[in-house]
């Protein structure tokens, strides 16, 4: 006994430099304070950044804690880095403190043992969030292990121009079927784009009878018989894009300059709210609309996640915490402002901040809850690795 | 003799050993500065293409990256545009500024060509890229100003012109941007060599204006831009932000492959990356050896046209391509720019109108604020970097002067290879060389970075004419009882004004264009106007993009106004300075 007190006494000024324990929450603030966020999110989307820069003046009054976004054009570079820092062995104070980050990135920084935590389930906002309705602790099928916190939810729809295609479309069958009668209108994001390979994700769960088999990790077995309504679909589809699939805008946001120029009548989006808020911004025609598949669309959930070299891990947990919070929910699901989904359960809410969601108005072009329908859940992260990947074998260099 | 008469020099007697001491040496340090960072770079990409990087789990050596990269069925192609991209844009460019300046230097219509190309120097490539695009797109503004009245078009056709499978849009893209380049390095080498009265003698021969100069003024020019030349062909050939824009996809060219193998997550992927950025590296120095060739080639040709005496009948014809395509490339930029401000300002605005529905302040309102925060950073960096690379020019070259200290052509080709390297490279490498020096968070690494690539610009840029400089000047000046010191800053400097302005600006506008050394050394955290830029290209908000693209072209186009006007301003009672 004695001998372990001595060595608390020894080890007590190490403690300082222990990384923070998020169940000690009033610690975790009081380090916090002062601390910078260099916070590595993706900066395509203006709304985005907006609403980022937004969120770190709050943490900044509230907290203490200053916030710098750092726009990335791929957020595999933010992964990159913090293996290049690893490589160099810089395990402390890394330039990355925290990643808006899902997908295969997650699981590349799990498996690569880059991540700090587990952290995100002992925040205090996290007794808000939907842990039963909403995919919050699965990321592409992987195990968030607290790993990640969860921010924003996203489901595909697909905008239209009704001024040029007036009703929804209920399937990839018949999405085929317009193509056919207008072509050159329609294309999607190059894959490896995350956008591009949701919508081969999108189109093969639609095709299959029992998408049930994309849970589970690719099978060389069974992988072409699987996929092969998929590459007889494209093979159909692709003369019919726009420019014959010979060229594909880069980026999912791209798409709606396409529209807005009148050079094609439907895109892919993953936010419900993305073409409301476009409308608002001058970036869509006042004409354009959302619709979701008969059979329901993919959902996922975007999370922030925390290297484990990060210099201001205190500072991001309250910046994670604060994203969770009514507060930046309400404002992130308000069209004018961002219209992400939010990850939070109405039920769990104070009365007061449930009004909140309840008052809001959601854009002229945004589907209610109800009307997006069934949330389909994305595959296990290998699928859209290979999907990608062999769409690029045969899309990619085509001529 | 229109330097000013000679004051007694202060002689320090106690300063000038040191002096002796640290001059000689500058040479060398700069090398080494430049050499360190690439060298070290190269190696970093040298070890995982041959299967070298413990923290993707892979131990080499082994030739699997290679093999990876060339079972890529894209490969051909890639390499194909990367190839033809870069020879034509190249070419091209070089004989529009030829053909301009030969056949109308002198002239008023030279002038207003000159005044408005010099500037369109600055324009960022992202920038003038997007304003081409939107220009000549089927849905862009040309298509719009005659739609449906002349087309019939309601809605646009569906025609691939940008981004088409030949990269001719990308190589328009790129020629628009090197015109501007190359005529101000030949302005620059212009004011070295005795061009006007060249040609009046060979036109009092009877040789037409572009066959004199050609014959009498070309050779001498080349032989001073021969090294910006070389570098137009190694940036085409490896561009990334242009090609992603301009260029085609299925499959794009090598050098955007690369960045996007760069960018898998699939740690693997990095190894690929290296093999192919050793090829770029490989297919660059081919492209440059070939190019060497073209060039003796020529010369010989050459020699054999200018002994055989013609006068050049068909001179007034190659006059009005010269000019046309000189105006059509300045006019592409332009128009683009203008194209740029007004989606910066513009309400709901859809294809076939040729103009908004209307004009707000709102996107100004949205990203002025943090562009000009961008601005402030990116004229901090590319400051300190362009005054840190003047320093170190100027005192290597007059080391060079004073001490005999030459470089050989092995030691020219060394300190232009962070030039004729591809970015791409050695950049990772380069990242995690400051990692292990721990100097890898903020500004001071990204600008010993920009540092890196504004100096051999600064160098290339001022060499030649440095070198050109009639020492008998000097020798002048030293009988006269002047110190060398006194020289350099008395009779030197001042006589070589516009160079070293011209430098300056073109320090400036390479540190202000700068994207992968920002957004890998700075970590990220470094925001200047080209990386928020970039970032925000991807996601193609054009009213976004018309902000940053005229903040951060206004950035780069003051000091190049100020490089044109300054020595006019200063040299006014001094005809031979003033017009150089």
């Amino acid at each position: 006994m004695r001998k372990l007190a001595l060595a608390a006494a020894l080890l007590a000024p190490l403690a300082a430099f222990a990384d923070p324990d998020p169940a000690d929450w009033d610690a975790v603030l009081e380090e916090a304070r002062g601390q910078t966020v260099f916070w590595n999110a993706w900066g395509g989307s203006t709304t985005t950044n907006d609403f980022i820069a937004w969120a770190g003046e709050r943490v900044a009054e509230e907290y203490g804690v200053t916030v710098e976004h750092v726009k990335l054009t791929d957020t595999a570079d933010a992964v990159t880095r913090v293996l290049a820092e690893k490589q160099a062995g810089q395990d402390t104070g890394g330039a990355i403190d925290l990643i808006w980050i899902n997908g295969a990135n997650f699981a590349a920084m799990k498996e690569a043992d880059l991540l700090f935590g587990p952290w995100a389930e002992d925040l205090p906002n996290w007794a808000f969030v939907d842990t039963e309705g909403k995919t919050v602790q699965t990321d592409f099928t992987v195990p968030t292990e607290g790993l990640e916190a969860p921010w924003a939810m996203a489901q595909v729809v697909f905008i239209h121009d009704t001024a040029d295609l007036p009703e929804p479309l209920p399937s990839m069958p018949a999405l085929l079927e317009w193509a056919e009668a207008n072509p050159g209108r329609f294309t999607y994001p190059q894959p490896p784009d995350f956008l591009g390979t949701t919508f081969l994700k999108q189109a093969l769960i639609d095709l299959l009878d029992d998408p049930s088999v994309l849970a589970e990790p690719v099978a060389e077995e069974t992988y072409d018989e699987i996929t092969e309504p998929l590459w007889t679909f494209l093979d159909t589809l692709t003369p019919l894009l726009w420019r014959e699939g010979r060229a594909y805008p880069q980026t999912g946001p791209r798409q709606l300059q396409l529209i807005n120029d009148g050079e094609i009548d439907l895109a892919i989006s993953f936010s419900p709210g993305e073409a409301s808020t476009a409308i608002a911004n001058f970036q869509l025609p006042d004409t354009a609309r959302t619709f979701v598949l008969e059979k329901g669309t993919i959902g996922n959930a975007s999370f922030v996640t925390i290297p484990y070299n990060s210099a201001s891990k205190a500072g991001a947990m309250v910046l994670a915490n604060f994203l969770m919070s009514p507060e930046a929910q309400l404002r992130a699901q308000d069209p004018e402002i961002l219209g992400y989904g939010t990850v939070l359960a109405m039920e769990k809410l104070a009365d007061e901040d449930r009004r909140g969601f309840e008052m809001l108005d959601l854009g002229i072009a945004t589907l209610s809850p109800a009307e997006l329908g069934q949330v389909q859940d994305e595959p296990h992260p290998s699928w859209a690795t290979r999907l990608s990947e062999d769409w690029q074998a045969r899309f990619g260099v085509a001529e | 003799m229109t330097a000013p008469p000679a004051e007694r020099p202060a002689l320090s007697p106690s300063r000038r050993p040191l002096r002796r001491r640290l001059l000689p040496t500058l040479p060398l340090l700069t090398l080494l500065a430049m050499l360190g960072p690439v060298a070290a770079g190269l190696g970093g990409t040298l070890l995982p293409a041959f299967g070298h990087l413990p923290a993707a789990g892979e131990t080499g050596p082994s030739l699997d990256p290679f093999r990876a990269l060339f079972a890529w069925p894209g490969l051909g192609d890639a390499v194909r545009l990367s190839i033809t991209t870069g020879l034509l844009a190249t070419a091209t460019s070089l004989a529009i500024v030829v053909l301009i300046t030969a056949g109308w230097s002198g002239t008023r219509a030279f002038r207003v060509i000159e005044r408005l190309l010099s500037p369109l120097l600055a324009v960022p490539h992202a920038a003038a890229a997007f304003g081409l695009a939107f220009l000549i797109a089927p849905s862009g503004w040309i298509a719009r100003l005659f739609s449906p009245g002349l087309t019939g078009w309601e809605r646009p056709p569906d025609l691939l012109i940008v981004q088409d499978p030949w990269g001719l849009t990308m190589t328009a893209g790129l020629v628009a941007k090197e015109v501007p380049f190359l005529l101000l390095m030949t302005l620059a080498a212009l004011g070295q060599v005795k061009a006007q009265e060249s040609v009046t003698v060979a036109r009092a021969l009877g040789y037409g204006r572009l066959t004199g100069w050609l014959k009498t003024v070309f050779p001498r020019v080349y032989a001073q831009i021969r090294l910006p030349v070389y570098v137009v062909l190694a940036y085409s050939m490896s561009v990334v932000d242009v090609a992603v824009i301009l260029g085609p996809n299925t499959p794009p060219t090598l050098s955007v492959q690369i960045v996007r193998w760069m960018a898998d997550p699939d740690l693997a992927m990095r190894l690929q990356a290296a093999a192919g950025a050793l090829l770029q590296l490989g297919l660059v120095l081919g492209a440059l050896a070939l190019w060497f060739l073209l060039e003796r080639l020529v010369a010989w040709l050459a020699r054999r046209w200018i002994a055989s005496g013609r006068r050049g009948r068909v001179d007034p014809l190659w006059r009005g391509i010269g000019l046309g395509a000189a105006g059509l490339s300045a006019f592409a930029v332009l128009a683009g720019l203008a194209g740029l401000a007004l989606w910066s300002v513009a309400g709901f605005w859809s294809f076939p109108d040729a103009l908004p529905d209307g004009l707000s302040l709102r996107s100004w309102g949205r990203h002025g604020p943090a562009a000009t925060e961008a601005l402030g950073e990116t004229a901090l960096i590319a400051l300190t970097a362009t005054v840190g690379a003047l320093a170190l020019a100027i005192g290597c070259l007059e080391a060079e002067h004073r001490y005999g200290l030459r470089p050989s052509t092995r030691g020219l080709w060394l300190l232009y290879l962070p030039l004729l390297v591809p970015q791409i490279a050695f950049l990772p490498g380069l990242q995690t060389l400051l990692l292990f020096g721990g100097a890898d968070m903020g500004r001071l690494p990204v600008i010993l970075a920009h540092l890196v690539f504004v100096l051999p610009y600064v160098f290339l840029s001022l060499g030649d004419p440095y070198r050109a400089w009639d020492s008998r000047q000097g020798i002048v000046a030293a009988a006269l009882g002047s110190s060398p010191d006194r020289v350099l800053w008395r009779v030197r400097l001042p006589m070589l004004l516009r160079p070293v302005l011209t430098a300056s600006a073109v320090g400036l506008a390479v540190s202000v264009g700068q994207y992968l050394p920002t957004l890998l050394i700075g970590g990220g955290r470094v925001a200047t106007l080209t990386t928020e830029a970039v970032a925000l290209a991807s996601g193609g908000d054009r009213r976004a993009i018309g902000v940053y693209g005229l903040m951060q072209s206004a950035a780069a186009l003051i000091p190049f106004a100020l490089a044109l006007a300054l020595p006019a301003l200063i040299w006014r009672n001094r005809k031979g300075l003033a017009i150089g």
